[in-house]
């Protein structure tokens, strides 16, 4: 694996220790094996960014990081706690540390944006109603959407889903923040915005933040650390500067977007 | 070199059979960890009132007119039926105890669940499957809520509730529908009908008809949930976990009858 002699601004000391410590981490589905022993720290603050192809695993690895899918080998630790070993009550206190938002929101249709945003309060807080919608208003503001508290998911643009997916995701001020695909199937203008609701999210938030993509551009645009995962193991880390610079010829195809000769990833 | 196809033919039937009867096991083993985690949910706070009244309106009230109408229909149909079949031995007056007995203790409980089971069943397995393609599962997780505590609980404690009011509601109607038809078509004598419809049925038919209906419920809301809940293939996953949910849950209930009966009565 490739890792930066540099270090930039925002990627943290070797000393410290990481937010999410992600060792040797192993998934199959159906005989497929989909994650083949992942290494991979992630630095508390920092914005680590993973890229590959379709069917590398990406989607697979971040629901690991929450614990949506258990591993058959290898451990994920949380500020210390393995999300593997945690009995109910710990793993749902862990997953209190996490916002996510989904590739396409995953909002719940049967309620209005409020609500949506709204949910994650009522649940977990016993903050008064006025609180309530002051909290969901203030995320809906940092996510550069106002008036549309009372629309129905189904009347929001692919591009509102995801803020507001966002603005749900954020509503709890968690710890870490994860983002599937955030810009997939966007158009280029509304990508960009996307881009920038997350770069200000991380620079104006005390968080931890883990996006998948495949587009290189957004990559560049909010990472600290680039990683690509390829064939269910991280090729290389650099910061985006350091990362473009890769002789690895699959990193440079990538990059250029042109065929690889001996692409086998895409069939899940 | 391949195996000749005379023999290929019994390792693939041999196949076939393994892969279904795996099949089988797996749902098997999904319905009763599905009860299993719905049963150690329901325990544990936060009690969510208010999804709870929303889903027993939508269990319990909405259904009363399809329930009601198949009450009604089946206890004039058995009256009609009773009625035509016992005039030739002058039984006429057994019509209203035969109605009210066979309501009671099997039609209205079993014919009620698999309506119940066509309207409920059918829509919770197609609410959470859409849930689950559209990973607002997944986000209900991430959010560190249980789902099974958020979406099954109250929907399997609305239908194993409502149910038995539902059933009871059943019986009357089915009970005046038979009238109805005795009275008005066949003139029996109204009186006469009214006290044979309870000379022979005392509460322990009403109350284990009762107790029936509340295991179906359990049986036909465990099942939509469950099959809901393991949806995968998107839209088209969503409309085959809906048919084998109606189907499994229609299917248990005429089982599970068999031997609620022999303990019931």
């Amino acid at each position: 694996m490739m890792e930066s002699p540099t270090t930039p601004v925002r990627t943290p000391t070797a000393e410290m220790r990481p937010k999410i410590a992600v060792i040797n981490l192993w998934k199959s589905f159906q005989g497929k094996e989909v994650l083949r022993g992942i290494n991979l720290d992630i630095h508390p603050g920092e914005s680590l960014v993973i890229v590959g192809g379709s069917g590398a695993g990406k989607s697979v690895f971040l629901k690991h990081l929450i614990g949506l899918i258990q591993p058959d080998r290898g451990h994920v630790i949380v500020d210390g706690e393995d999300l593997a070993c945690a009995d109910t009550g710990v793993c749902l206190a862990i997953r209190r540390k996490f916002g996510m938002s989904f590739q396409e929101g995953a909002l719940f249709d049967s309620m209005n944006v409020f609500d949506n945003i709204a949910f994650p309060l009522r649940r977990h807080t016993r903050m008064s109603p006025g609180d309530v919608a002051a909290r969901v208003r203030e995320c809906l503001a940092l996510v550069h959407l106002d008036g549309v508290e009372h629309k129905w998911v189904n009347e929001l643009s692919g591009g509102m889903r995801r803020r507001v997916g966002f603005a749900r995701a954020i509503a709890l001020a968690p710890e870490i923040l994860l983002f599937d695909e955030p810009n997939t199937g966007l158009d280029p203008i509304t990508a960009a915005a996307i881009d920038r609701v997350i770069v200000e999210m991380r620079d104006n938030l005390p968080v931890t933040m883990v996006t998948i993509t495949h587009d290189m551009k957004s990559a560049q645009r909010i990472a600290d650390r680039i990683a690509m995962l390829r064939a269910g193991q991280i090729l290389a880390v650099a910061p985006p500067d350091e990362f473009v610079r890769l002789s690895d010829r699959y990193i440079q195809s990538f990059l250029a977007g042109e065929p690889y000769p001996d692409n086998h990833e895409e069939v899940a | 070199m391949s195996a000749p196809a005379s023999r290929r033919r019994p390792i693939a039937a041999l196949e076939w059979l393994g892969e279904r009867s795996t099949h089988a096991f797996e749902e098997i083993g999904r319905f009763f960890t599905m009860l299993y985690l719905t049963l150690y949910w329901a325990v544990r706070p936060p009690f969510d009132l208010r999804q709870w009244v929303r889903q027993m309106v939508r269990v319990g009230v909405d259904s009363i007119p399809v329930v009601g109408l198949t009450a009604m229909f089946t206890g004039m149909v058995m009256a009609l039926q009773t009625y035509r079949g016992f005039e030739r031995f002058h039984a006429e007056s057994f019509v209203a105890s035969v109605v009210s007995l066979s309501l009671t203790r099997e039609l209205a409980p079993v014919l009620a669940a698999l309506m119940i089971a066509g309207r409920i069943g059918s829509s919770l397995a197609a609410e959470l499957g859409t849930m689950r393609v559209t990973e607002q599962i997944d986000a209900l997780q991430a959010m560190a809520v249980e789902p099974v505590q958020y979406l099954v609980v109250p929907r399997v404690a609305a239908t194993t509730l409502m149910l038995p009011p539902l059933v009871a509601l059943a019986d009357g109607i089915g009970i005046a529908g038979g009238f109805g038809v005795a009275v008005g078509l066949m003139d029996a004598n109204p009186v006469v009908y009214w006290e044979k419809t309870f000379q022979f049925l005392d509460l322990n038919d009403v109350f284990s008809g009762l107790i029936k209906a509340a295991v179906f419920g359990l049986i036909l809301s465990v099942t939509g949930c469950s099959k809901g809940f393991h949806t995968t293939g998107g839209a088209e996953g969503v409309g085959r976990s809906t048919t084998a949910a109606v189907v499994m849950a229609s299917l248990v209930i005429l089982l599970s009858d068999f031997f609620l009966t022999k303990i019931l009565f």
